[in-house]
């Protein structure tokens, strides 16, 4: 094993969220959620939340590192990272950022957190109102193309007709994370099903997504405890060890007007490799994957660029079948993911992989040992995960 | 009947312009004579879209503009029907457009596909540039070649 890796050095230790809302349902400011999903991620740990010493976000969170740790006491603040831009991209970077100061010692606990209350800020589905447009957007703007769902639909759509793919894959992921969801008590949806019927009938947003094949929008935070693998022996819970981490870009994945190298890709062909170098492990050892879902049509793109399927077996892979526990091939967004239990930009999804591999999930997958978390596909950067338990 | 609509998208977006840099300037001033530049090193003579300071092909600074003939295909389309803007109320759906040009190193631009917005043109099809006049500023649409 090389001297160079953070595999095994490092583990989750407790994970924790405030009460989900939908948009603008929260009673109480963002910044009050991110101190309550920290205070309940220590709890869980089993730490007193002082003892937390090192802070790590994406996203340009609203809520800085500084004045988190003045508001909630901490003792010393040793480490304050953050993932530069890419959105939801960053969720597992984060988790790679608080990994590398636990491991180099700037940090001995060190929290990962998101919140996010659309419902006091600007939507992430609705385009600034400006009189004057320049850089990059001057060149997508004035014709209508302002926001994700429209150019994660563009590329989905090369990838769909380059492989013929139709609309059952995306169906089945909305499906899977609603049916995901019903199990899940933390769950905006929880006791909301969905039928294929609703699905199909259901409004377009940008073809090929309706509105179910797009992430929720809601107010909430979550929060995880990384420390290193010395100390999580002691913890009250089972420890999620961190297998590997990865977070980057493909080459100018990031050109501006539509011209990513590789344009109908989820930005992941670099990472995965490095991801499952670390790791150590080959797709096909992992138990349940916790994919990003921006948009559905985006998470069979990020599939086949971590190896479970190839891109012409798309439309065999992905069926709801085989993407739901307990019995599928590879179950996946298992509390609900941003579909169907929390839009809070993926780290919902760290959460549950986390869980999974403790063995307290709310749609356990059998004997789970492995889950992969795969964060914001088509940004940049985004970023990847594994945890696993010993 | 409603006379044809002066511009595909109503107005109310906002209105591009070249940015405070200098560094697109050449684009936006052709645009306006009708002429579709693409960002070309004057060295390597990559193409580059869209335009920054320095070639990615050779780190050259030396970067200059070259005049593309409009031809491109149709790389990627999509049917937007969420008003995304307030200006966008009525204009639902409409297509928004990835064109590659085959002159200029396959760089890509976007615009709107001219025409019926329910219309489903295949992927690939070759498709021209359509400069759009607006008071302060010219847009680079697209339509399918006949
Ligand atoms: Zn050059």
């Amino acid at each position: 094993m090389s001297e160079y890796t953070i595999k095994d050095r490092v583990a989750i230790i407790g994970v924790g969220e405030t009460k989900y809302y939908k948009r603008g349902q929260a009673p109480v400011p963002e910044f009050r959620l991110a101190c309550e999903a920290i205070i309940k991620a220590a709890d869980d740990a089993g730490i007193d939340v002082r003892d937390i010493d090192g802070i790590s976000g994406y996203a340009d969170d609203r809520n800085e590192a500084s004045r988190l740790a003045t508001a909630l006491g901490l003792k010393h603040l040793g480490f304050a990272g953050m993932v530069w831009g890419g959105g939801g991209g960053g969720g597992s970077g984060a988790v790679g950022n608080a990994a590398a100061a636990v491991a180099a010692g700037y940090s001995k606990y060190c929290v990962v957190f998101r919140a996010l209350a659309q419902g006091q800020f600007g939507r992430f589905g609705q385009a600034p109102v400006t009189n004057y447009v320049s850089g990059s957007p001057a060149y997508t703007a004035p014709y209508g193309l302002y926001v994700p769902a429209q150019w994660v639909a563009l590329r989905t759509r090369r990838f769909m007709h380059q492989y013929g793919i139709n609309q059952e894959p995306l169906a089945a992921v909305a499906l899977a994370d609603y049916y995901h969801a019903q199990f899940n008590p933390r769950a905006v949806m929880y006791g909301r099903p969905l039928t294929r019927e609703e699905y199909d009938k259901s409004r377009w947003i940008a073809e090929p997504f309706h509105l179910f094949d797009c992430c929720m929008e809601n107010d909430g935070s979550a929060a995880l405890i990384v420390t290193t693998a010395d100390r999580a022996r002691d913890a009250k819970q089972k420890p999620a060890y961190i297998m590997a981490a990865a977070q980057g870009s493909n080459y100018r994945h990031n050109a501006t007007i539509e011209n990513s190298a590789d344009y109908a890709s989820s930005n992941f062909k670099t990472l995965a490799p490095r991801l499952f170098e670390m790791a150590g492990i080959t797709p096909k050892d992992v138990d349940c994957a916790q994919m990003y879902e921006h948009f559905s049509g985006a998470v069979m793109i990020s599939l086949v660029e971590h190896g479970f399927c190839k891109p012409e077996e798309v439309m065999e892979f992905v069926t709801f079948e085989n993407i739901t526990a307990p019995k599928g091939k590879l179950p996946i967004n298992t509390s609900g993911g941003n579909i169907a239990e929390c839009y809070m930009h993926g780290l919902e999804l760290v959460n549950e992989a986390v869980r999974q591999v403790r063995g307290d999930s709310t749609c356990q997958v059998p004997d789970c040992k492995i889950s992969l978390v795969a964060s914001g596909p088509m940004v940049s950067p985004v970023s990847d995960l594994i945890v696993h338990s010993i | 009947m409603a006379d044809e609509k002066k511009y595909y998208l109503p107005e109310g977006l906002p209105t591009p312009r070249a940015q405070r840099t200098g560094l697109d300037n050449e684009f936006w001033a052709a645009s306006k004579r009708h002429e579709l530049m693409v960002q070309r090193c004057n060295s390597c003579k990559a193409f580059q879209w869209g335009p920054e300071f320095l070639c990615h092909e050779c780190r050259s600074f030396d970067m200059g503009w070259h005049k593309v003939s409009g031809r491109g295909r149709l790389y990627s389309w999509v049917r937007c029907w969420n008003p995304v803007h307030p200006a966008l109320k009525e204009a639902c759906p409409y297509i928004v457009a990835v064109i590659e040009l085959p002159d200029a190193g396959n760089v890509r631009m976007v615009g709107n596909l001219l025409g019926d917005p329910m219309q489903n043109p295949p992927f690939d099809v070759a498709v021209e540039a359509v400069f759009e006049d607006h008071p302060e500023a010219t847009l680079v649409q697209w339509k399918l070649t006949p």
